[in-house]
């Protein structure tokens, strides 16, 4: 009996190693050591699969152009609060950081608290400065050091769906002020029975860029909170007054990215939305039913005068301070989001408004691709007129705390529960640290 | 004991002596508890007094207790203690009701009421919330609001509102743990003798006598063992909330976990001072609600009998 215990603990015991080195090999994608053969592995984390395509694609192009330097980039989409956090423990534990990786706009803040575990890029930004958007630049710096690269502009603009707007008898081009758009609205919803408009409840992009192109911002140039100031209490309240004419509604699902709005759009469901340029690809793959339908606009102004635009969202790459590639991974980036190729690239595949200005008036932008195929071609000379009112915002180290603040509190007591527009800023901005 | 080894034996003896020998039995939990939970713990204590950034960290006293006096502090404290209350409210008498009927001699294929009742134990949490999120969600074609419309009522937000919202947590913790605390109270009622029920049916006591008199008084020992685990279980709660509104984000933190607002502050925005010092609170706060109920019962004085 004795020895067939031992032949069995031992078949247990080799088992349970074997079982622990099979979950090794998937586990954890922490920064590659060296390179085998003049490859070297990359690792890049994301939330949007859209920017998983696009540096994969851009990882292609790279391994063509540069035979000696070859990358293999394993890139990885996690949803958007994970990807953050996980990337926030990995820096501050030190260890299990991926080389490259997306930060949005609202989160850089928590990345560059203390001392960034994160590289200067000035290196690679400073040669090209004057010809990048420089308020996109200082959104991901600090202290003079630049530390993630934007994907886009983000000018606000608005998408109207024309043929609901046709059964109305509304013309989008006599829209110019806010006060038109509620006429307007009301006469929508009196021909059709539709909803001009959605809000977001439980996101910040519905009052955000109203509060921008009006002349003020959550955090003001220092990064002290101005959330219940005079401009954004005239925006929320103009805002609830549209929901309780109900020329506005609470968009299904609480966010221009819920899998209820886009049915609830796709299907008719409301004649106009104001989201980024960015937002055009939303349309392309989760609304195709409204193809040849959606003609963008500026957005409306309060008063003449009033930029008509806003730089909205962001995403930053930034290279983490563990990445043992560093050099490679420098000039990947710089050719993937700032060289000319790139940013052209950038607009392809992606649609957005890049941040390199000398591409914008270039041919290649007036190519056909999917984002004409949708909404026409005459898209970016559209944008080209904007240029100079894309009033920019502040991102300070406040800025996630005030986005959370806003997401989970403002926005949905005021558009959902109809309370007091300044009681509920006040509030909001006492919860701020 | 015999004395230990001579000086001139070798390491082995020394190993295999009896005086050594339990020491290096507990070695191994010893260590463990002392790298995986002496030393957090130690660690929280130290970190609550500090703001702790890359590079950066420092001690900044009482500040993180005094920003602790905030909304979401107080709304996360007081959706827990609601929950638990709930939960102890439906989760004793219950499944206590459920498990006399099911010990009954009367009953009919008590292993197969036993044996469903405990399955949505065994599911995964994660699992559970997802699709209990899809049931009371608030379109027209949702489960539960296909249901009100039965009955004539209209679509509702099941999330999007406190009441309600508590509501459908309370649900998903009744279906899940009544199969738990059924068992639990039924290996309680299988330790009381046959005869004390016979003898008080034979001096005249009725069911309901038999039930008030016997059956609860000798569960005490079950049911306070019960008690404790809800009440730890109610306040720790998280992944339900977690998975109902997609994360710790639901609109003006109706959904919001004492759990869940440490791990959004402690790790989502990286203040893992501010997060620790969240934690110890709500141990205080557990330990003070615990001593209280133990006392209450009885359980701190000496054996009588």
């Amino acid at each position: 009996m004795k020895p067939l215990n031992y032949v069995f603990a031992i078949l247990l015991a080799a088992s349970m190693v074997l079982a622990g080195c099979s979950n090794d090999k998937n586990e954890g994608s922490e920064s590659s050591g060296g390179s085998k053969g003049g490859t070297t592995k990359l690792v890049f984390w994301t939330f949007n699969e859209l920017h998983q395509k696009f540096f994969e694609k851009m990882a292609d192009n790279w391994n063509k152009a540069h035979a000696d330097q070859q990358i293999q980039l394993e890139a990885t989409t996690f949803p958007y609060e994970d990807t953050h956090s996980k990337l926030l423990v990995a820096l501050q534990s030190g260890t299990g950081a991926p080389d490259l990786a997306d930060i949005e706009i609202s989160k850089i803040g928590n990345f560059l608290k203390g001392e960034p575990q994160l590289v200067p890029l000035n290196d690679i930004v400073e040669p090209e400065i004057g010809n990048l958007v420089k308020s996109r630049l200082d959104n991901y710096a600090k202290d003079g050091k630049y530390y993630g690269i934007d994907y886009h502009v983000g000018a606000e603009v608005i998408y109207y769906n024309k043929e609901i707007l046709d059964q109305a008898g509304v013309n989008p081009d006599d829209i110019r002020t806010w006060d038109d758009f509620e006429k307007a609205g009301k006469q929508v919803l009196e021909k059709t029975g539709k909803p001009m408009t959605t809000l977001e409840t439980t996101d910040q992009w519905s009052y955000w860029p109203l509060v921008a192109q009006h002349g003020s911002d959550f955090l003001d140039k220092d990064g002290n909170v101005t959330m219940n100031d005079a401009v954004n209490v005239e925006v929320l309240t103009y805002l609830q007054n549209l929901v309780k004419e109900k020329v506005a509604v609470v968009a299904p699902g609480g966010g221009h990215h819920a899998e209820e709005y886009y049915g609830f759009m796709n299907q008719g469901g409301a004649a106009a939305v104001w989201m980024p340029m960015w937002y055009m690809g939303r349309f392309t793959d989760y609304m195709p039913d409204l193809k040849g339908k959606i003609i963008i606009r500026p957005t409306p102004v309060f008063k003449d005068g009033d930029m008509r635009s806003s730089g909205m969202g962001g995403t930053g790459t930034v290279i983490t301070n563990q990445t043992k590639n560093q050099e490679l991974a420098k000039k990947f980036l710089e050719y993937a989001k700032i060289s000319k190729e790139g940013n052209i690239e950038i607009w392809r595949d992606l649609g957005f408004d890049p941040i390199r200005t000398d591409v914008w008036g270039d041919a290649a932008m007036k190519e056909a691709n999917k984002f004409t195929d949708y909404f026409g071609t005459q898209i970016f000379e559209d944008l080209l007129k904007l240029k100079d009112e894309i009033a920019p915002v502040n991102i300070k180290e406040r800025t996630p705390a005030a986005s959370d603040v806003v997401k989970t509190k403002v926005v949905f007591s005021i558009f959902n529960d109809l309370k007091d527009v300044k009681t509920v800023l006040d509030d909001a901005v006492k919860s701020i640290p | 004991m015999k004395e230990g080894p001579k000086q001139a034996g070798a390491a082995k003896q020394l190993f295999y002596s009896q005086r050594v020998a339990p020491y290096v039995f507990v070695l191994p939990f010893i260590l463990s508890f002392l790298i995986f939970f002496a030393y957090p713990v130690v660690s929280t204590i130290l970190m609550s007094f500090q703001e702790v950034l890359p590079g950066q960290t420092r001690f900044i006293g009482f500040d993180n207790y005094e920003r602790l006096w905030n909304d979401s502090f107080f709304t996360a404290l007081k959706n827990n203690t609601r929950y638990t209350i709930w939960t102890l409210l439906i989760l004793i008498p219950l499944p206590l009701v459920l498990a006399v009927f099911l010990n009954s001699k009367a009953m009919r294929w008590s292993g197969f009421f036993r044996s469903a009742l405990f399955i949505p134990t065994l599911t995964s949490v994660v699992v559970a919330g997802t699709i209990f999120r899809l049931i009371f969600g608030q379109t027209d074609l949702a489960v539960m609001n296909m249901l009100r419309h039965a009955f004539g009522f209209e679509t509702i937000n099941w999330l999007a509102d406190s009441t309600t919202g508590m509501f459908v947590l309370v649900v998903l913790a009744t279906w899940r743990y009544a199969g738990i605390n059924l068992i639990y109270f039924l290996s309680g009622l299988q330790t009381i003798p046959q005869d004390l029920y016979e003898s008080a049916e034979i001096d005249g006591a009725n069911r309901w006598n038999r039930f008030w008199r016997i059956t609860v008084p000798l569960l005490k020992p079950v049911t306070i063992y019960v008690i404790t685990i809800s009440i730890y279980g109610g306040y720790a709660m998280f992944t339900e909330s977690y998975m109902l509104w997609s994360g710790n984000h639901s609109p003006n933190d109706i959904g919001l976990t004492m759990l869940g607002y440490i791990y959004r502050s402690g790790i989502e925005k990286n203040e893992l001072g501010f997060g620790s010092s969240i934690g110890l609170t709500l141990l205080a706060i557990m330990l003070v609600i615990n001593i209280i109920q133990l006392k209450f019962f009885g359980l701190f004085k000496k054996e009588e009998d």
